[in-house]
Order: C-alpha cells, then sequence, then structure tokens
C-alpha cells in the first residue's frame, strides 16, 4: 500500500518538505521506507543508521515533530490515512537532510570528568554488590541517541545556552559516576552544579519522555543531582541502609557546600527551583531500583506536546526553522 | 570538483573504532603514538554495540574449575581444531586481564553474590564463562573504550592544553585506500562522509579493526558498514587472507515481522531455558546431535531440563550445541517441511517460564520486540532462522603481534577483520575478548614497529592521486547503473548460491555470476553530490564487497568437506585430511583472487596433550596421531 510521506530535504543553506508516496509492507518502520526511498527515487539522501534495532542510537529524527528514533517507529503507529512528516533533529546544526553535526555532544562529554579508578584496588579485585551498581547500570543503558539533549528546552530554542549547557545525556553521565560504588571523586554533583549547568534545568521531565531506552533521567539523575549538598542528610535513599551508599556520600567530610557560584548560582546555595519537590528515585520493597520500567504501567511518559495534540499539523502551522550553525 | 586534500601525520592509525580498534589505538596512545583512529559512522555507534551475551573470560568467577586450558579446549573444539593455536592460547591466557582492565576504566558488569563479575552459560562454553551486562555487553564494552580514549584525551588536555594532541578521533570519515611505500605502509585514504572531502593520513603503522562482510549477504543482522572494507584494502596492500570460507550463519535471526528481520534473539534465550520447535511443536534439536558432541548433550527432555537448576549432574539441552550445529538443523526443519509461516522455526520461552523472569533475564530483547515488532515474547514464540552474522576468515596475521602476512610491512590487524583465531567457527561471547586481547597485542606491536624504523615511509602523490580519481569515479560517471540496485544482485548472488549450504555447481554459477557483477561494479554511478551521499558512499564500497565476495565464493569451492562454518552438501563428512590445510587469498596485479594451499601450523606438544586422545582422533590423521604417540 502506498502511503504518504513529507520528508525535509537540504542543507545548512535551505530547504524544504519534499513530497513522496511509498509503498509500505506490513511489519515495517519508519528507517524501513527511508531505505526504500534511498533503493528508488533518492538514492542520495542523507540519513544516520546502523544497528536498526534500536540498540546504536544513530538514526534520530522528528517524526511527526517527535523526536524518535526511526527504526523504533513502526509505520502500524499511524493511521492509515496520515501523512507522516520526517525532519531532522532541529537542536543541532543540520548537515544535510536528515543528517545534523551532533558534534556539541561530543565536546560536552569530553568536559564531563571521567572515571576515577580507586587507587590501591589492583584490576581483578573490583568488589560490588549487584544492588549498588544498578543504580549506574541504568545510566549506563544509554545509546547516545542524543534526542534528550534535541529535546531540553533549554539548548532547543536557545544556542546561547550551549556553552553553559551540558545536557540531560551528560547530567545522567554525572549522577552515573556519582553512584558508582569505586569511582574515586567525591564531587560529582558540584561539579555537575558548577561546571555542567544543572542549575538551567527546570525538570520539565521532557527528556525523560522522549528516552528511548526508557531512562528516569530525571527522577532518578537529576534530581538527586540538584539536592543541594547540605541536603544529603535527608536523602530518602539513606534510609534504605547504608549499604546502597558509598562511603563517601555518608561521610561529613563533604557536606559543606561548594564555593563556586556555578552558572546558576545553584551550588552557591541558591535554591535552582522551586516548582515541585525533589523526589527521591522510585524504590521497590525489595530495596531495588526499578531499573526495567517495562514492568511501569506506562512507558516513557505523556507526549511532550500535550496529549490532545493531533499530527500531522497542516503545513501552515509547522514551523520548522533550523537553526545556524553558530561557529 | 576540487581535489583538495587535507593532510594529516600520525605514528599510528587506526581503521575501525569498534572494539579492536578503541583498544588498539589505547595501547598506541600508552606506548607514546601520536594515534588517529578513523570510523565511518560515529563515534561510539560501531558494531560491537550491538554484540549481546557477553564477552568470555576463563575468570572462574562462577565454577572455579574454569581456567584457561579448559577455555582454550573449548574454542578448539568450536573452531573444529582449524584455529590457529596460538591465537587460541594467548586468548584463553589473558582474556580475563583484559576484562578485568575494563573496570579500571569504568565498566560495571552484572555481579555475583560475592561481588566479583558475574559469568553466564553460553552455547559452547564448558562453564558460565561470559562477562555480562543484562544483554547489553558489547555497548558497555564500546561506552567503557570510548570513555576511556576521552579519559586520555583529558589527560592530554591538562598537559598540553589540546584535546586532541596525542589521540584523536576521526568520525564519519572513510578510508578508501591503503598507501605504500616500497613494501611499506606509508599511509590511508579517504574521505569525509560529511563534505565529501578527501583527506589523506600519513602514517608508518595502520592497524585495520574494521570488522566484517555480513552486508554481500540478504538476511544478515550486520549494518551497512560491514561492507568488507578492511579485508580489501589488505588485499590491495599485498597482504592475505585466510580461510574465508568460513561464515557464521547466527542460528537464531528473526524471520518475522520484516522489520525484524536479520536481528538477533541472543543465545542466551536458549541458555535461560528457551527450546526449539517445529511446526508439529517438536522440540526437533534433540535428533541433531552429532557424535563428536554425545558425551557432553542429553538424550532426554527431562535431563535437559534439570541441566538448568543442577549443571554439575545433567547433560546439557542440545539447544545449546555450537551455533552451527543448530544453524544446519534448522534449514534441515525447514527444507522437510516443518518450518514456520515466514521459513524459520519457533523459539519458545513463553511457555517456559513466568513472564516477570523473562523480563528480568532479558530486558532488552523484551524490550527490542515489544517496540520494533509488536510481539511478546512472554506470550508467543518468535520465529527464528539462520542469519549471516560473523566471519571467521580475515586477514593472516602473525599471532603474538596481528602483523598482517604478505608482502607488507607496518599493516597490523585485529577484531573481526583478521581470521585464524576461531577456526572454522566462533563461540559465542569469544568475539569481544579477542577485540581486547588481540586489539591491545596489535596497538602495542604497531608502535613498537614504528620505534624499528629509521625514517618514515612517504606516499607517492600518484598513488594518492589515482586514489582520488577512483573514489570520485561514481560521481563523474553518468548513466551507470545504481549501486542500491548492485547490492541488491551481489546479496541475492551470495545469499542463494553461497549460503549456509553450498554445493558445487552453485558455487561454479556463484563465480561467473561475481565476475559479471564486476564489469557492472566497474561502471555503477552515483547521482548527487559529495556532501553526505549515501548512493556514492556504497558505490565506492561495492567494490570492497565485491573482491571479499570473490575470495569467500572461491575458497568455499575448493573446500571439499563440512566443517564449522562451512557446509558442503556434496562432502557432508568433516575430512581430518582438509584440517591441515589452511584456504589463503591474495590478489595478483590484474586484480584476480589468487587462491593457494597452506598447512594449518603445527599445535605445540603441550597443547596437544591438552585433549584426550579419543577426542583428538575425531579431527586428526592417524599419522598425526600416531606421529605424536612416537614422540
Ligand atoms: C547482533 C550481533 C550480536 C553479537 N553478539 C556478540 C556477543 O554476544 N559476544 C561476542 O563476543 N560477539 C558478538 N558479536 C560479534 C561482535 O560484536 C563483533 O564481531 C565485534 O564487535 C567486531 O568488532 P570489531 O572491533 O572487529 O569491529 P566493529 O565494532 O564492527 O567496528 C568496525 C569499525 O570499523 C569502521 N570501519 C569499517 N570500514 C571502514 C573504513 N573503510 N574506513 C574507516 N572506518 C571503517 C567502522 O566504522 C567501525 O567503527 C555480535 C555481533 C552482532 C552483529
Ligand atoms: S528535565 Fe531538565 S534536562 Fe530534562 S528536558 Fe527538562 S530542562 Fe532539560
Ligand atoms: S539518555 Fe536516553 S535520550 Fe538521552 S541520549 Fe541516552 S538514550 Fe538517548
Ligand atoms: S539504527 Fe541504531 S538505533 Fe536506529
Amino acid at each position: 500500500m502506498k502511503r504518504h510521506f513529507r520528508v525535509w530535504r537540504g542543507d545548512a543553506s535551505g530547504g524544504d518538505l519534499r513530497d513522496f508516496d511509498v509503498e509500505v509492507n506490513e511489519g515495517e518502520v519508519v528507517l524501513d521506507i527511508i531505505h526504500r526511498l534511498q533503493a528508488t527515487e533518492t538514492p542520495d539522501l542523507a540519513c544516520r543508521w546502523n544497528c536498526k534495532a534500536g540498540k546504536c542510537g544513530s538514526c534520530s529524527m522528528e517524526i511527526n515533530g517527535k523526536p524518535r528514533l526511526g527504526c523504533m517507529t513502526r509505520m502500524s503507529t499511524f493511521e492509515e490515512n496520515e501523512t507522516i512528516t520526517i525532519t531532522p533533529i532541529r537542536t543541532f546544526p543540520v548537515i544535510r537532510d536528515l543528517v545534523t553535526d551532533v558534534s556539541f555532544n561530543y565536546e560536552k562529554a569530553r568536559e564531563t570528568p571521567a572515571f576515577a579508578p580507586p587507587p590501591g584496588v589492583a584490576p581483578g579485585e573490583y568488589r560490588m554488590q549487584q544492588i549498588d551498581v544498578e543504580r549506574s547500570q541504568e545510566f549506563r543503558k544509554c545509546i547516545e541517541c542524543f534526542l534528550c539533549q534535541n529535546t531540553c528546552h533549554v539548548i532547543r530554542d536557545h544556542d546561547e545556552n550551549k556553552p553553559a549547557f551540558s545536557g540531560p545525556r551528560y547530567f545522567i553521565r554525572a549522577a552515573e559516576l556519582d553512584m558508582h560504588p569505586l569511582d574515586d571523586r567525591s564531587d560529582r554533583k558540584e561539579y555537575a552544579q558548577a561546571s555542567q549547568g544543572l542549575g538551567f534545568c527546570n525538570i520539565t521531565k521532557c527528556c525523560t519522555e522522549v528516552c528511548p531506552e526508557h531512562i528516569k533521567i530525571t527522577d532518578n539523575a537529576i534530581i538527586p543531582m540538584k539536592e543541594r549538598v547540605v541536603d544529603r542528610r535527608y536523602d530518602p535513599l539513606v534510609w534504605l541502609g547504608r549499604k546502597i551508599l558509598r562511603r563517601d556520600q555518608l561521610g561529613s567530610d563533604n557536606m559543606a557546600p561548594s564555593t563556586t557560584p556555578g552558572v546558576a548560582g545553584t551550588s552557591g546555595g541558591i535554591p535552582s527551583s522551586r516548582a515541585r519537590r525533589p523526589e527521591g528515585a522510585p524504590v521497590g520493597p525489595d530495596g531495588h531500583m526499578d531499573i526495567a520500567e517495562l514492568v511501569a504501567p506506562l512507558q516513557g511518559g505523556l507526549s511532550p506536546f500535550g496529549e490532545d495534540m493531533t499530527f500531522p499539523l497542516p503545513p501552515e502551522e509547522v514551523t520548522y526553522h533550523h537553526p545556524e550553525k553558530d561557529r | 570538483m576540487s581535489t583538495l586534500i587535507e593532510r594529516h601525520l600520525y605514528d599510528v592509525v587506526v581503521i575501525g573504532a569498534g572494539g579492536a580498534g578503541l583498544r588498539a589505538a589505547i595501547e598506541a596512545r600508552l606506548a607514546g603514538k601520536r594515534t588517529a583512529i578513523i570510523s565511518k559512522s560515529l563515534f561510539g555507534k560501531a558494531h560491537t554495540v550491538m554484540a549481546e551475551g557477553g564477552a568470555a573470560a576463563a575468570m572462574g568467577n562462577v565454577n572455579s574449575r574454569d581456567n584457561w586450558m579448559v577455555h582454550f579446549r573449548d574454542t578448539m573444539r568450536g573452531g573444529k581444531f582449524l584455529n590457529n593455536f596460538r591465537m587460541a592460547e594467548l586468548h584463553a591466557k589473558e582474556a580475563p586481564e583484559r576484562i578485568w582492565e575494563l573496570e579500571t576504566y569504568g565498566a560495571l558488569f552484572d555481579r555475583t553474590k560475592d561481588g566479583k563479575i558475574s559469568q553466564r552459560n553460553f552455547g559452547g562454553h564448558e562453564y558460565p564463562r561470559l562477562a555480562h551486562v543484562g544483554d547489553r555487553t558489547g555497548l558497555e564494552l564500546i561506552r567503557t573504550l570510548q570513555q576511556k580514549i576521552v579519559s586520555l584525551q583529558q589527560e592530554d588536555f591538562a598537559e598540553t592544553g589540546s584535546y586532541d594532541s596525542r589521540i584523536r578521533v576521526f568520525q564519519e570519515t572513510t578510508i578508501t585506500e591503503l598507501l605504500l611505500d616500497g613494501d611499506r605502509v606509508a599511509g590511508a585514504f579517504g574521505y569525509y562522509r560529511e563534505s565529501g572531502e578527501f583527506v589523506l593520513f600519513e602514517a608508518p603503522a595502520v592497524v585495520l579493526a574494521t570488522g566484517g562482510v555480513g552486508r554481500s549477504y540478504k538476511v544478515t543482522s550486520n549494518s551497512w558498514e560491514y561492507t568488507g572494507d578492511g579485508h580489501a584494502l589488505a588485499l590491495r596492500a599485498g597482504a592475505t587472507l585466510i580461510n574465508m570460507e568460513f561464515l557464521q550463519f547466527h542460528p537464531t535471526g528473526m524471520v518475522w515481522p520484516p522489520s525484524v528481520k536479520g536481528i538477533l534473539v541472543t543465545e542466551s534465550v536458549r541458555g535461560d531455558g528457551g527450546v526449539l520447535r517445529n511446526s508439529e511443536g517438536k522440540r526437533f534439536m534433540f535428533d541433531y546431535v552429532p557424535d563428536v558432541f554425545r558425551k557432553q548433550y542429553a538424550e532426554t527432555e527431562e535431563e535437559a531440563d534439570r541441566w538448568y537448576t543442577d549443571a554439575d549432574n545433567n547433560r546439557r539441552p542440545p539447544e545449546l550445541l555450537p551455533r552451527d550445529e543448530v544453524a544446519r538443523a534448522i534449514n534441515s526443519e525447514v527444507k522437510a517441511g516443518r518450518g514456520s509461516p515466514a521459513g524459520g522455526v519457533f523459539l519458545d520461552i513463553a511457555s517456559r517460564m513466568p513472564a516477570e523472569q523473562i523480563i528480568r533475564r532479558l530486558p532488552s530483547m523484551h524490550h527490542q520486540f515489544k517496540e520494533l515488532a509488536d510481539v511478546d515474547i512472554t506470550k508467543e514464540p518468535m520465529e527464528v532462522g539462520p542469519t549471516c552474522h560473523y566471519v571467521m576468515g580475515g586477514v593472516e596475521v602473525e599471532p603474538d603481534t596481528g602483523a598482517a602476512f604478505g608482502t607488507v610491512q607496518g599493516l597490523f590487524a585485529a577484531g573481526e577483520v583478521s581470521g585464524g583465531m576461531h577456526g572454522s567457527n566462533r563461540l559465542g561471547g569469544n568475539s569481544l575478548s579477542d577485540l581486547l586481547v588481540f586489539g591491545k597485542r596489535a596497538g602495542e606491536h604497531a608502535s613498537a614497529y614504528v620505534e624499528t624504523l629509521q625514517a618514515r615511509p612517504k606516499p607517492s602523490k600518484v598513488d594518492v592521486a589515482a586514489a582520488a580519481e577512483v573514489a570520485l569515479a561514481p560521481l563523474v560517471r553518468a548513466g551507470g547503473e545504481n549501486p542500491y540496485t548492485l547490492q541488491q544482485d551481489l546479496q541475492a548472488v551470495m545469499g542463494d548460491l553461497v549460503g549456509i549450504i553450498r554445493r558445487e555447481g552453485e558455487l561454479t554459477d556463484a563465480l561467473k555470476k561475481l565476475q559479471e557483477l564486476r564489469v557492472r561494479v566497474a561502471n555503477v554511478s552515483a547521482s548527487g553530490g559529495r556532501r553526505y551521499n549515501p548512493g556514492w558512499h556504497l558505490a565506492i564500497d561495492l567494490r570492497n564487497m565485491l573482491v571479499v565476495s570473490e575470495c569467500t565464493a572461491k575458497a568455499a569451492l575448493e573446500r571439499e568437506e563440512s566443517r564449522g562454518g562451512h557446509t558442503r552438501e556434496d562432502f557432508p563428512k568433516m575430512s581430518p585430511e582438509w584440517r591441515r590445510v589452511n584456504l589463503v587469498c591474495s590478489l595478483e596485479e590484474t586484480g584476480e583472487v589468487h587462491l593457494e594451499r597452506k598447512p594449518v601450523p603445527r599445535m605445540r606438544d603441550e597443547l596437544f596433550d591438552l585433549f584426550d586422545r579419543s577426542e583428538l582422533a575425531k579431527y586428526v590423521t592417524d599419522e598425526e596421531l600416531a606421529e605424536r604417540e612416537a614422540e
């Protein structure tokens, strides 16, 4: 059966949505359609992909305005006569067609301090409990699709925030190291506040909603990281018993607030957001974090565009502007 | 069109940013060499991310009886004794160290009760041996290495003020040609995918870590990157390829629905209790246990089922036979008309354990099928069939250093692109550890090789200009054939005629068709410009796919026996005579593939003695056994 598609084609100098009618077979995903276009009408249509299985995070695009993985978006999720509009992710400068310049993310990755191995522990001597590694493992599920980065309003329409803001992907990296049972640094929270721009985040949860790995970015990483250092004493997680937390998180030596003011002054003691009270990570009766969110009643979250929005939007209403490359 | 060429000078250039490439680059940087990492896709997205099951290393954390000798034996058995014994030995000995090292880079593997790295069962491994993280071990491996590289770059930044001063990643950059100075490697030529501009890396040592060739097949688990570039680059530079006839067809790739066709169902589904059934509902694997394995595998369903809870006192279920056996069994069932509607068989875990347990043990599997195909593996069986998965053959290398054989110097290879280590069949989990062990060795020895050079080899201007011309040809040519059509035709030839079960007539036919394709590929043309043009990129890759396919077809025709990843219907038996033979391909001046027989190196006595004589009798010739006895 033929279905109608609109695909953005162009490059940094401009472009527009082109119309295509493409054969769609049962069981196919949006990436299959892109491949069919490449093999037939438009051999030079640029699009990234690798695994076609939701494991590599290459095929990020916006489908009917929603940030999605092309290989994980089944055609059967659309109405039979629905037009499907495919555009590049819009927070990053376009290179060509659906391919964007995501080097911002690699730069931020480079600025995030790496794992610090515990001194004096030889390779092969690392001992950690499963329950302790699971917290960090949740964040290590990240496939670096950068959909969370793309959707975060702090940079989505505000290029000027890019230098000071690392984005949700790198907040979970900092949280992962913070919760790593053997990481030797104890200033991950302070660093996130002072140098990653954690204070910009006002916990809108859009990042969690788009994450194809269903990582609870806000609840499990950002909120715990945002708790001011002095609040650690009241961390609900402490109640779970000392064995989940690392020695250094419980000790008193780093309870003092950081003296660096940070981007938003959060680490200097200025509260970042009063919109909602911080929530601890949800923990089951066995003390485990719920890492497989598949058991949760709702997968991911509500649509970032509101549940009453229908797609596709009439073309007149689609305001699609690609940000200029800022270098 | 402009032929401006950007130039970079490095000591070691690593082509490939998968597990092998990254590990090699780390080692080269640690040896103080200026290192470049080049990758066709973005950093951290190489094929290694797709590995699910785990990395095999005899750490003995779960069963303390495990050690390198047991691992070595399993590897040789899996490869049907055609493995390069020295590589199998190094691999078994060094894998645990390489895994432990990853923890110092920040990896978080699943743990045992006493806090060590947990290890899981996998087909062909005698003890639980695979270090794993749920079913996303490859992602953990690549992310860990990626982050280690970042951490080295941070050290360099602290010291020199530049992240890129000692190790730099060139992502979305494809190498199309290696450049030589006499018979020494002098550099690598390629293009930036983003801009289509050319780039020349001058370097005295190149490490190939480009992965496999699966893209030449119709049903494959491999991505667009797997066009055999490294294999072809090596051939053209004067190196040799060994045993290219051995391709692994993963027994359980999804065959339905189409959106997941080719995607693998990890072996751990079977390790955790999943069973294979035909259309009659029969658990057919019991009928396919070959004699060599008879002793280790259960004969009744009851015994097999007891094994999951009490592995010490029961024999394992036949679903855990090595991959080639399982793939062949499925193929036979389908041919006998007992297949599933889409031409596979049923893999059933739903009826074997409660839904929660499935979700806990196989979270990403469950997630993937739910999201991709709307299949709930806790409710219904999966439809699976053989899928082209891994190439055992590859660049013939010196086992200790990873240096390529043939006429070229300064060329090293590690990972899937290298050959020999896995013999005729790879055990699950042995690839990830192979990447680490030989990636490290290749990086180390490439650096050592650079030290020995008096003067840097220089690439010649003529060669560079020629490489640029070849790369541009499909764009310049008008009215040639569409690269996608050519790829489909190539896939059809390989899938239908050089697939899992092979026959002489079909192989000869395939060689003829490949010759025809060669003419057509020489006339391929790509529309569009130079910026991020996938059609053009494919047109360039086709030439590599073609020459590598030719090697596979030629070697498959030559080897008149069935062994591991090579099954000849007309020669169904494994032959001890053929076990002594490696098939080695090289490229003649004319561009023709030249095939040669070479003896398999003789295993050292102390390694030979690790095996039972009665077991050896199944593999080696009587004279060989007698010869050993006499000593
Ligand atoms: C679905 C799946 C599951 C698997 N599961 C397991 C498992 O559980 N356990 C296990 O041990 N193994 C497993 N394997 C096998 C294993 O993942 C691969 O063999 C291994 O990752 C190969 O790693 P590599 O470093 O050799 O190459 P890759 O990781 O494939 O990397 C190749 C690199 O080379 C680059 N490259 C290629 N050509 C060029 C060129 N011309 N120019 C520049 N760069 C180039 C690519 O961009 C890429 O970065 C699995 C494989 C698949 C497909
Ligand atoms: S929760 Fe914070 S990081 Fe996530 S999208 Fe909202 S502002 Fe951005
Ligand atoms: S956190 Fe989720 S959305 Fe963000 S990059 Fe990782 S996988 Fe993608
Ligand atoms: S292609 Fe890998 S996530 Fe879509």
